[in-house]
Order: C-alpha cells, then sequence, then structure tokens
C-alpha cells in the first residue's frame, strides 16, 4: 500500500463518518417518524434532510456555558474522549481488502481497549458537572457499560477461537467459507446487546433517562459540548454495527455483483436500521433489571458459548 | 523506535509526577490514566502488542474507572483540597524526593555501566502469551483464581440484601 492511498483512506474515512454521523440524525428521525407513523422532518431541503444543516447551525449558536460550580479542565475534556476513542476505534475496521487504515495483530484487543476508554466520557462528564442527576448518570453509566464490556469480551472470544486471530482482516478473510453467524449465533446476540449497551442507546439509555434524570450525565451541557457526546453516540452505533458486520457478517464479503465497499455499507446500515427501530419499539428497562439480566443471563451464557466454542473447536 | 519510547518514557514520568502533586484526587487520577497509557505505548513498541492492550483494557479501562466511581461517590468538597494541601508540605516530601533523586542518579550509572543495545526486539503474540500462562505458570493462574473468587463471594456476602416480607411502616422501631 503506497504512502499517497494510505492518506487518502485515512481522509476518506473521516469524512465518510463524520458526515454518516451527522446523516443518522436526519435518518434517526425520519425512520422513527415512519415507525411511528408520523411525517418528521420534512420541510428543509429534499426529504427534510437539510435538518442535519439547521441543527448543527443552532448548536454552533448555542450559547456555550460552563457551569461556575463545574470542575472546567475536566468539563471541556469529557466530551472529546468519547468521539476521540470513537474515531480511534475505526482504524481497525477492515472496510474493503484494500481500505483498511492500520493492520493491527490485536485489531479486536483494541477496540476494546478504546471502548473501554470510552466510559470515561461519561464518568468524567457526570462528575465535572456537579450536579446530582449528572453524577447519578455518571454512576449508572459506569457501571452499565463495565459490566457490558465484560461480556463483550467474552463474546467475540468464540471468534477468535474459530478464525485463530485477533487481526479482524484475518477474520474477515476467514469467513470465506461460511459466516460466523451461524456458528456464533449465541455469540452474536451477545455481542449486539452489549453492543447497544455500551453505546448507551434506548432501549439500554438509563444514564440519560430523561424521563427520571433530567438528561442524565450531559444534563450540564450546552451548544457544540452537547453536540459532541451526540456525534459520539452516533459514531458509536455506527462502529458497533460495523463491529458486527465484521466479526459475524463477513465483513466486506458478498456476491461479485457489488464492490467490497457497498456490501460492507450496505450491511453496517442494515444494523443501524435495528438499532433505530429498537429505540422506536422498546420501553427501557429498569436499572437493577439491566444489572441482573447482564449478569445473571448473559454472563453464564457468554460463558457456555466459548466453552461450547472451544471444546468443539478442539475436538474438529 | 528510539524517538517514540523517549516521549512515551517522558510523558509517563512526566504525569506521574502530577499525580503525586496534585490536590484534586480526580486529577490525579485522570494522570494515572495517562501514566498507564503511555506505558501501554512502552510495552507496544518493545514488543509485547498483548499486553499492552490488556495493560488498556484492564488498568486504564477497568480498575481506574472502578477507582474514579467510588471517588465519585464520596462527595470530595474544596475542603478536601485544602487539608490535601496542608498534608503535601515541603517539610514531609523533601527527604524522600532528595534520596529519590540519589536512587535515580545510581539506576542512571548503572544504565549506563552495562548497556545492552536494544536490538533484535522479539514480538510476543498473543498465542506464545497463553501457552505459556497455561503452561509453566498454570499454578499462579489457577491461585488468581481463587484470590478473585474468594472476593467475589466476600462481596456478594457483603452485598447481600434480606428480602423483606413486612411492609416498613409495620416494622417494630425498636431495635
Amino acid at each position: 500500500m503506497s504512502a499517497g492511498h494510505h492518506w487518502l483512506v485515512i481522509g476518506g474515512v473521516l469524512f465518510v463518518l463524520l458526515n454518516t454521523a451527522a446523516g443518522l440524525i436526519w435518518l434517526e428521525r425520519r425512520m422513527l417518524a415512519l415507525w411511528q407513523d408520523r411525517y418528521g422532518p420534512n420541510r428543509a431541503g429534499p426529504f427534510g434532510i437539510l435538518v442535519v444543516l439547521a441543527d448543527t447551525l443552532k448548536l454552533f449558536f448555542k450559547e456555550d456555558w460552563i457551569p461556575p460550580f463545574a470542575d472546567k479542565v475536566v468539563f471541556v475534556f469529557a466530551p472529546a474522549v468519547v468521539v476521540a476513542s470513537v474515531l480511534l476505534s475505526f482504524t481497525v475496521i477492515p472496510f474493503a481488502p484494500n481500505v483498511l487504515v492500520a493492520d493491527f495483530n490485536v485489531g479486536l484487543l483494541f477496540f476494546l481497549a478504546m471502548s473501554s476508554m470510552g466510559v470515561y466520557s461519561i464518568v468524567l462528564g457526570g462528575w465535572a458537572s456537579n450536579n446530582k442527576y449528572a453524577l447519578l448518570g455518571a454512576m449508572r453509566g459506569a457501571s452499565q457499560m463495565i459490566s457490558y464490556e465484560v461480556f463483550m469480551g467474552l463474546s467475540v472470544m468464540g471468534v477468535v477461537i474459530l478464525s485463530g486471530s485477533f487481526n479482524l482482516r484475518e477474520i474477515v478473510e476467514a469467513q470465506k467459507s461460511g459466516w460466523y453467524i451461524l456458528p456464533q449465533i449465541v455469540g452474536f446476540f451477545i455481542f449486539l446487546i452489549a453492543g447497544i449497551a455500551e453505546t448507551h442507546r434506548l432501549p439500554f439509555d438509563i444514564p440519560e433517562a430523561e424521563s427520571e434524570l433530567v438528561a442524565g450525565f450531559h444534563s450540564e451541557y450546552s451548544g457544540m459540548k452537547f453536540g459532541m457526546f451526540f456525534i459520539g453516540e452516533y459514531m458509536g452505533i455506527t462502529l458497533i454495527s460495523a463491529m458486527v458486520v465484521t466479526l459475524y457478517f463477513g465483513g466486506w464479503l458478498g456476491p461479485a455483483f457489488l464492490p467490497p465497499v457497498i456490501w460492507f455499507v450496505l450491511k453496517t446500515f442494515a444494523f443501524i436500521m435495528l438499532f433505530i427501530l429498537l429505540r422506536a419499539s422498546m420501553p427501557r428497562p429498569r436499572y437493577d433489571q439491566l444489572m441482573e439480566y447482564g449478569w445473571k443471563i448473559l454472563f453464564p451464557l457468554s460463558l457456555v458459548n466459548l466453552l461450547i466454542t472451544a471444546a468443539i473447536k478442539l475436538m474438529l | 523506535m528510539g524517538v517514540t519510547f523517549y516521549i512515551a518514557a517522558a510523558i509517563a514520568v512526566l504525569s506521574t509526577i502530577m499525580v503525586l502533586t496534585r490536590f484534586n484526587i480526580m486529577h490525579a487520577l485522570l494522570w494515572l490514566v495517562v501514566s498507564l497509557l503511555s506505558v501501554a505505548v512502552i510495552f507496544y513498541l518493545y514488543g509485547a502488542p498483548f499486553m499492552a492492550s490488556l495493560e488498556i483494557i484492564v488498568y486504564a479501562g477497568a480498575i481506574m474507572v472502578l477507582i474514579i466511581f467510588f471517588v465519585m461517590m464520596l462527595n470530595l468538597g474544596p475542603e478536601m483540597y485544602r487539608q490535601e494541601k496542608q498534608w503535601l508540605k515541603p517539610s514531609l516530601w523533601l527527604f524522600p524526593a532528595v534520596f529519590c533523586v540519589i536512587l535515580l542518579g545510581e539506576l542512571v550509572y548503572l544504565i549506563a555501566q552495562n548497556r545492552t543495545p536494544a536490538t533484535g526486539i522479539k514480538v510476543v503474540e498473543a498465542k506464545a502469551v497463553g501457552l505459556s500462562l497455561y503452561g509453566p505458570y498454570l499454578l499462579a493462574v489457577e491461585l488468581s483464581a481463587m484470590l478473585l473468587m474468594a472476593g467475589i463471594v466476600g462481596a456478594y456476602h457483603l452485598g447481600r440484601q434480606k428480602k423483606k416480607t413486612v411492609h416498613r411502616f409495620l416494622e417494630s422501631n425498636v431495635s
């Protein structure tokens, strides 16, 4: 891979990602409206797509307020963490055979490491706000994300056992004989649920639960600082969808009538739609129900999945 | 290799100094996270990518989050920083610091004495780590598993709540 091609890939990935994250604002509102039998934003531009521009302009012109009782440095630093950690995770994802930012040998572990770094944005944002609702949201977020990280790590180990590698490119290439969704169906469901909890999306949006905690950990944030949390969440959805596609649905693999990148994007968007549909249809569980569900059902299930996968791999 | 190592090492040392000198415990913990991350970079540079990832996942990502979680619940206000400031008087840290500088000088001297150039770094893959953990070091893995099990059982015992069958208004207040 030449240096010029490499820079092109880096720039292209950044450009497409940031625009996807912004476009998802529109997509989510339109799809939610469709599933809830309303119109949604349809005034600005064709199909209302310019609502993204209007939203961004609004965010830029809002007063960027730092509360006097907040810890200023940490308050400003927290929203940057979520965007940085999610963007760094995208470096290891293979979009197509030759479209890949970094061919890491420990790519999958790097993804897990970055997703565990993302916890800091919630924790620090909630703590620095010095507000009891924000603090409660931060505490919920920290315990939820630490717990679900455990199952996330355990559920992907089934894929690692089957492919024999932490390298995401090699994992995709190992799926040429068959996608891992079939042998790893349990792992897939655990990974998907843990991924929803990691991005704290509905139905697991317990750290921000607006019916209980005002807006949770970002109650005190306004303007573009809030926008960073917002964009970070949409990029998180894209990341988890891309990871599901890479690990269980054969990444860029697909029939040859479409180029590999298109296959990857199509599959990823299918999962983004699933995320939005979940938001449109599911009620929010209580906090203790979420923790119980995780530790008493998902955790044993992921261990059993790992055990059976390893046993079958040993016997074959 | 050389330059990246020295940058990571300098960040590690500086951030650790910041950990020691911050009065606000939350800021100290954040500097500690930076220090752990720079150590992970050093691990990666010297051929241990698996260890580097584990350093971030386990130390920076899980243990530090838990510590921050507890500190967050303590609600330490400004009077705590003033107390810390009082405790960290020069008369307290001066002599340990001087001795540490002397030890550092000795260490630098020893490293300069028998310098073996860091060439031929062997990259240790995840497979090799696993094979040695479940081969020669199996006993250590078993022992740490037992320790963790004891910790989990203890935490469960401490956190267990008795199921209330009587409504709290009907309970007698004599205790």
